[in-house]
């Protein structure tokens, strides 16, 4: 897996807003994951501990918001959370159905003094 | 006093900054650009020496490949005909990125070849997030994978730009139900463009070299 990769792009997008706000510390960065995304919420806490140390970062929160994934279907418009063994409409079984949420994979806000 | 500072940035955007570069780099040299990205096994290495030598006098080709420790895989690109192969050794990292293979086209004179081949690390998690810059991303799945993969990694599926199914020479042998396969990539990546074929028997390989051979000369 590749979080820590991840986690160096959290940081470094939290650094670089902090410093366009002139803040002297971050307390909390705010991340939006989608279900698609594949990447471990504990993985990332335990790089973003090693790596923030010794920046204006250390000791912030990182709060996780989880997206669920969802999809639609093409044929009958149902809403639906796709299951892992098919992505068939639960309602029709038709198979054209698209993702609508659960893609996301962004640092939505930091908190800063 | 905290204040609430609005980012909106998406996690990788430094990699896909660089992968912009990357491709204007690609673009502006005139070369027609791949990233073929698959599971261990299911026949990256392999397709890529069995489209060499159908393009030897066509195209020159120049292949970079992303391996975690050897050189195997570079090695067999270059004795398949390839007119330059490059070993990236990510030195564990599980994909390659934009700036791995930044550093590798520095090492290319671009105006020298018509395609470029990048042979991503075998995995079908990571190397879906990190976009390198080229032209399409190819996948290829192969038979004896199973036909659950589209579901089990829907990021692979959904971000590629062809997908290749290798190996259908043992389609007899391996209970793989084609159309529940089809139906998760239909799902995932609705219309993708798709080459079955096999690099044992070279059945269906005609068409991918087209494929490759129409968008290179297109950009001459």
């Amino acid at each position: 897996m590749h979080e820590l990769a991840v986690t160096q792009s959290i940081l470094d997008i939290s650094l670089r807003h902090a410093k366009d706000a002139g803040a002297k510390q971050i307390t909390g960065i705010s991340l939006v994951i989608g279900e698609f995304a594949s990447i471990v919420d504990d993985s990332v806490q335990f790089y973003w501990e090693m790596i923030a140390d010794g920046t204006i970062a250390q000791g912030a929160q990182l709060h996780f918001e989880r997206i669920r994934g969802e999809m639609i279907c093409a044929n009958c418009k149902h809403s639906f959370h796709p299951d892992d063994i098919d992505f068939v409409c639960p309602n029709c079984e038709s198979p054209f159905v698209q993702i609508t949420k659960g893609d996301e994979f962004r640092v939505d806000s930091i908190d800063v003094e | 006093m905290t204040t609430r500072v609005p980012v909106v940035e998406k996690i990788l955007s430094a990699n896909d900054r660089i992968a912009e570069e990357n491709h204007a780099r690609i673009e502006s040299a005139g070369v027609f650009s791949i990233n073929i990205m698959a599971a261990p096994g299911a026949g990256k290495t392999s397709l890529i020496e069995q489209t060499l030598p159908r393009l030897k006098g066509k195209l020159r080709v120049a292949v970079v490949d992303g391996d975690i420790a050897t050189s195997i895989d570079a090695d067999r690109a270059a004795k398949a005909g390839a007119q330059a192969a490059i070993q990236i050794n990510t030195g564990g990292d599980c994909h390659l990125d934009a700036i791995m293979l930044r550093s590798a086209l520095e090492q290319l004179d671009l105006t020298q070849f018509d395609l470029l081949i990048v042979e991503n690390v075998g995995n079908l998690v990571c190397p879906a997030s990190f976009k390198l810059g080229t032209h399409k991303s190819v996948l290829v799945a192969s038979i004896p994978e199973g036909d659950d993969k589209p579901y089990k990694y829907p990021g692979m599926y959904r971000g590629v730009d062809a997908l290749v199914i290798n190996k259908i020479d043992l389609l007899p042998y391996i209970p793989f139900k084609m159309d529940y396969f089809e139906r998760g990539v239909q799902v995932l990546n609705p219309g993708v463009l798709t080459f079955p074929l096999s690099c044992r028997t070279g059945e269906g390989l005609d068409v991918w070299i087209e494929w490759l051979t129409q968008h290179a000369t297109h950009k001459k």
